[in-house]
């Protein structure tokens, strides 16, 4: 049983972070992904700090979800209407936190992370990974496997899409296409190369119609 | 003359006028500093909705809706909130507001709403809302904000109806499908305006299926900056 569970648990984290990835088949966390991948070293950075707060808020978000909000909860009546509010007050509030602690824990990593932090509230991602978690009915296992996953899939593009961009600097660009609009450019084909790891989806190929 | 002189006065006082500097900030984000193409802020929402015009306008509307109101309260509030909580604040301004779109379309069009499913809340952390507070609802009075926030949905909108339109007729044949002024433009089928089955002309013709694949709205918003930005060159990334 447990057997089943784990590798149920790695199925989930594997499909988080390759087959649906936040970034190239949902488009979440775009503002952040194309604003900050100018360099790797950044990207990095911010990649990282995408997973921890990811694989924090999500199973607060669960627990909150469940034993607050729905029904079946605590006080008995259905408050869902007040999820987006403690959702994302939840959010803010964890990378508040998590920028106090690295502030006291480690100087230099937060120098480097500077003004990445507090933009992870604000990166879709993060908010569309608990409204995921809610729509599909993950369990609690499930929703820190999704959200580690999901956070681990972040961060990979955003190095990827960051080494491409500093080859491309040296190649010879439209000027009106330099910078933004290649950035555009390169993560569509990257969205198309991802796909090629589901295989391509039939009904995503039919537009679901048939 | 001095009513109006005193008329005057009493416009700039409330802070109500709409005079050239007003239009501009609704102008502006159209083109010269549009959200999308310029400022690279909302993206992360806007993308995969845009398969089909109806929900791209769904958006667009609770778009515009959400930023206006989001700056007019911010902005009414400004003077009163504490800098080191403004974030939280603005959150939860955006989320109530969120919440009551979201409300009044599960009441008014329950397709729509499962079609956008996360998206509708995926408004809050949109960053056109969140970077409009901040940059200017923050140092503005309630009117202004209220038009700038106008300015900036539009412009956000603008661009989310033209990739639509690009995506669905090259995608699927058709425009505004399931509006109930359904045009069936191209396809296999006699239904359709131009049916490739006995065109002279058409018989080549199939949809493209790349378009109705999210990654198709990176390569148009990738080109409509490459078009905006070779007419514009003061927007071209010099670095």
């Amino acid at each position: 049983m447990i057997i089943l569970e784990s590798s149920n648990l790695l199925n989930l984290f594997i499909k988080a972070a390759f087959i649906e990835n936040m970034v190239l088949a949902y488009f979440l966390g775009m503002c952040s992904f194309l604003a900050v991948s100018k360099t790797v070293k950044t990207a990095f950075g911010l990649g990282l700090a995408v997973i921890f707060v990811l694989g924090i808020t999500m199973p607060i978000n669960w627990l909150i979800n469940n034993f607050l909000l729905e029904e079946a909860g605590l006080f008995g009546t259905d408050l869902t209407f007040l999820r987006f509010m403690l959702f994302i007050a939840v959010i803010a509030s964890m990378v508040q936190l998590v920028e106090m602690v690295i502030e006291k824990i480690s100087p230099s990593l937060y120098n480097s992370l500077g003004i990445f932090l507090p933009l992870i509230t604000v990166n879709c991602a993060i908010l569309g990974g608990s409204l995921f978690m809610v729509s599909r009915e993950y369990n609690f296992s499930e929703s820190v496997a999704f959200g580690l996953g999901g956070g681990f899939g972040w961060f990979l593009a955003i190095i990827a899409i960051a080494a491409i961009r500093e080859k491309i600097k040296y190649s010879a660009v439209p000027p009106a296409l330099r910078g933004l609009g290649m950035a555009f450019i390169l993560t569509g084909l990257m969205g198309v190369a991802f796909m090629s790891l589901m295989g391509i989806d039939p009904e995503a190929l039919t537009g679901g119609a048939k | 003359m001095a009513d109006t002189a005193i008329q005057d006065v009493k416009k700039k006082e409330s802070g109500i006028s709409f005079g050239k500097k007003e239009r501009k900030l609704i102008s502006d984000p159209l083109n010269d500093n549009n959200p999308i193409t310029v400022q690279v802020l909302g993206i992360c929402s806007a993308l995969a909705v845009t398969s089909l015009i109806l929900p791209s306008l769904v958006m667009s509307i609770a778009v515009v809706f959400v930023c206006m109101f989001a700056s007019f309260f911010t902005s009414l509030l400004r003077k009163q909130i504490p800098n080191s909580v403004r974030m939280i604040v603005q959150l939860v301004i955006i989320a109530g507001l969120v919440t009551v779109v979201e409300f009044a379309l599960k009441y008014f069009n329950f397709t729509v709403y499962k079609q956008l499913s996360v998206y509708i809340g995926l408004i809050i952390t949109n960053c056109i809302v969140m970077g409009r507070l901040e940059a200017f609802a923050m140092a503005n009075n309630p009117w202004k904000s209220l038009l700038d926030g106008l300015g900036n949905g539009l412009g956000y909108g603008a661009i989310l109806l033209i990739i639509a339109f690009i995506r669905e007729l090259f995608g699927k044949g058709t425009l505004f499908a399931g509006t109930g002024i359904e045009w069936k433009i191209i396809g296999a089928s006699p239904d359709y305006m131009i049916n490739t089955l006995d065109s002279t002309w058409f018989g080549w013709y199939a949809n493209n299926n790349l378009m109705v694949l999210p990654a198709a709205a990176m390569f148009i918003i990738g080109i409509l900056i490459w078009i905006q930005r070779s007419y514009n060159e003061k927007l071209v990334d010099i670095s």
